[in-house]
């Protein structure tokens, strides 16, 4: 593969490269040139196969990582795009004329990251959620746990132990 | 509601003549449940919760991941049949709704559609852990909690996941409840329709279907 | 006593032994099947269990007047097929009301059932219920194709419409019987029988775990037990009709349930060998080598 990368890196701007195995490479690309870069991938490089698309939330430096997961299935292996996006009215552009199937992950992000895909069909229409009201849950700041709480009649009686300490009570009560 | 299909709208008759249509209302009936009586007769009513018990339908409705628990008793091995017990794939034939594991929100919504479109007297076997407690996914943001607040629950079995054997003493448990007529969930429903209703509501943001759709 | 009314009580008569043994038969071959596959299967008696908790719920739905009306029309059916056939040769109780001519009436009753389900399933407002019944419809169709050439063949080689006629001359041992005299419309016929009593591979149409869309999807409850007690009565009508035409009817109620059953069991055979056809192969099927059967079975008894 690093013949291909310094191919790339000819004609684009990588931030950042990381060989993980000798089959998966990560690639950090600015997020103005991430589509065209993809498309390049894409079209050119015969990374034909979107396998996931999907996003992280770094809250502390206040940014998404989009994740684009691509597989070449004549070289046998995967590329990982990674673009960072700035979390605050966070927007992307689709990819959706590069695979069809990708309107549906863009579709999921919007829903549970609030990452908005202008121009994606249908990317505002519920997935899962329906009639959501609250913050995207799968943002870090969203505290799912006193949400539960407050929404789903929690029953009374719950415990919760520390698996280490509970199992050390239990076989070796004496200690 | 913000459904285009269930705005009111005018639509043209076949006359020409503009007639104005709501959906929720029109199309669908709006009478609230009733609570059934018993038969009068004590030894009728016997016989007939005899034969409640011995023809149990399922409602062929796997909800989560406890649908691949009901698979296995339709096999030689487990054989569920012999215990009276069949699948039936319309809520409409249905007595038995199998519960099977996890609801989330979008999926506790067609339960309820389905739940009150079976007809009276129906049961409800709630399946694993996360019907009774939550279970694993207890502080999850789209999985409830208590099913007993938005159905009534006639049999709980615990486990995550229960094995088919598990299911088999569920069903026998079911069927001494009514032998000794006290599955009578479905007027339990319609005595506490609003307290139902109430739960339902909170949790179903997006309500675009009338109150008792049957 | 009047006549007319003794003819009636004893019609009643046949209807019940009918309609028990078409209970106890949906329990009983099961029930083989079952075993065959070496578990319990159900109890014998659950067709009786089933129908009277449909009859014992305490709710039901109706969508309007038709929706009603689709059960009881199925019902007639099944009925008005074992009415004007004679069960039992040489019976005066077990006549019923068989008339001249009675052969035609039988044809017709065929198909009443079904058409009254497509009416009924109509009106329940099922969105699909218009698909499942115009599939059914499609095959009773083409399946009644070579059943009435094989009928017309029958009545051809017998010149006559009267189903105790045909028994009659039937009779004096099985080389009489008209599977021996006719076996080109008794192929045709016994091919149409595999459709008619919807088990696999026909049983597309009615499978009710694999298309949720069929005519009976919105009956429920009591409306629901009168298409059981239909299924019950209906499919031992049509084995009582081919029993009649074809294996040179009975002479006593024992004759009868064994005749039906070995009959029936020519179906079950097929059934559990075969896959299912899709409704639109059974349709191409039925009016390919079928047909040709029929109409050369017509040929043969007209010209040879």
């Amino acid at each position: 593969m690093k013949e291909l990368i310094d191919r790339l890196k000819t004609s684009y701007t990588v931030e950042d490269y990381i060989q993980q195995r000798s089959d998966l490479a990560h690639i950090t690309v600015s997020k103005e040139t991430a589509v065209d870069f993809i498309s390049h991938l894409q079209r050119v490089e015969g990374y034909k196969h979107l396998v996931i698309l999907t996003a992280v939330d770094w809250i502390e430096d206040g940014k998404f990582q989009l994740t684009y997961l691509l597989n070449n299935p004549e070289m046998k292996n995967d590329i990982n795009v990674k673009v960072f996006i700035e979390r605050e009215n966070a927007t992307m552009e689709s990819i959706h004329h590069l695979w069809e199937q990708a309107r549906t992950y863009q579709r999921e992000l919007k829903e549970m990251f609030g990452i908005d895909f202008p121009g994606s069909p249908g990317v505002d229409k519920p997935f899962i959620l329906e009639g959501w009201h609250d913050l995207p849950p799968y943002r870090r700041d969203f505290d799912t746990k006193k949400y539960s709480e407050e929404t789903y009649f929690p029953r009374p009686g719950r415990e919760k132990n520390d698996p280490a300490t509970y199992m050390k009570q239990k076989l070796y009560p004496n200690e | 509601m913000g459904k285009e299909e269930l705005e009111k709208r005018i639509v043209l008759s076949p006359d020409g003549e503009p007639i104005e249509i709501d959906p929720i209302n029109d199309y669908f009936c709006q009478d609230l449940p009733e609570v059934e009586k018993k038969s009068s007769i004590a030894i009728l009513e016997k016989f007939q919760n005899w034969a409640r018990s011995r023809s149990l339908w399922v409602l062929g409705f796997g909800t989560g991941c406890g649908a691949i628990e009901m698979r296995p008793l339709m096999t030689p091995k487990f054989d569920a049949y012999r215990y009276g017990i069949q699948w039936r794939p319309t809520p409409r034939q249905s007595d038995v709704f199998v519960i099977s594991g996890y609801l989330s929100v979008k999926t506790l919504k067609r339960v309820i559609r389905s739940y009150e479109q079976m007809q009276g007297p129906k049961y409800v076997i709630a399946l694993g852990s996360c019907t009774i407690n939550g279970g694993m996914y207890w502080d999850s943001y789209n999985t409830i909690n208590r099913l007993d607040h938005y159905i009534p629950v006639d049999v709980y079995i615990a486990g995550c996941m229960p094995r088919p054997e598990a299911l088999l003493a569920g069903f026998e448990q079911l069927k001494k409840i009514i032998r000794e007529g006290r599955g009578e969930g479905a007027n339990l429903y319609a005595e506490n329709f609003e307290w139902y209703k109430a739960n339902q509501k909170k949790i179903i943001k997006d309500w675009d279907m009338p109150d008792y759709n049957w | 006593m009047d006549p007319i009314l003794v003819k009636i009580l004893y019609a009643l008569l046949t209807l019940f032994i009918v309609l028990n043994y078409g209970l106890l038969i949906q329990g009983i071959v099961p029930k083989i099947g079952a075993r065959v596959g070496r578990r319990h299967g159900i109890p014998f008696y659950q067709a009786y269990l089933d129908i009277i908790k449909n009859y014992s719920k305490r709710t039901r739905v109706t969508h309007g007047i038709m929706f009603y009306i689709g059960p009881v029309f199925r019902l007639t059916g099944g009925i008005g097929l074992l009415m004007f056939m004679p069960v039992i040769f040489g019976s005066n109780m077990f006549q019923n009301f068989s008339f001249t001519g009675d052969l035609l009436l039988v044809l017709y009753f065929q198909f009443f059932g079904v058409l009254g389900m497509a009416l009924g399933a109509a009106e329940s407002g099922h969105p699909h219920s218009a698909i499942g019944v115009s599939r059914g419809l499609s095959q009773t169709t083409a399946f009644e194709f070579p059943l009435t050439l094989g009928v017309l063949s029958l009545a051809v080689q017998y010149q006559t419409l009267n189903i105790s006629d045909i028994v009659a001359a039937q009779q004096g041992g099985f080389m009489h019987w008209s599977i021996m005299t006719n076996p080109l419309a008794a192929a045709a016929m016994l091919i149409a029988f595999l459709g008619a009593m919807g088990r696999a591979p026909f049983d597309v149409v009615l499978a009710p775990q694999e298309i949720p869309i069929g005519p009976p999807t919105e009956y429920q409850s009591g409306l629901l037990g009168v298409l059981q007690l239909n299924r019950a009565i209906f499919p031992i009508a049509k084995l009582i009709l081919f029993m009649n035409l074809l294996f040179g009817g009975a002479t006593s109620w024992p004759e009868l349930f064994l005749k039906t059953f070995l009959i029936y069991m020519w179906s079950v055979f097929v059934g559990v060998v075969f896959p299912r056809f899709r409704v639109d192969h059974s349709v191409r099927w039925f009016l390919g080598v079928p047909l040709l059967i029929g109409i050369l079975a017509i040929i043969v008894t007209k010209f040879f």
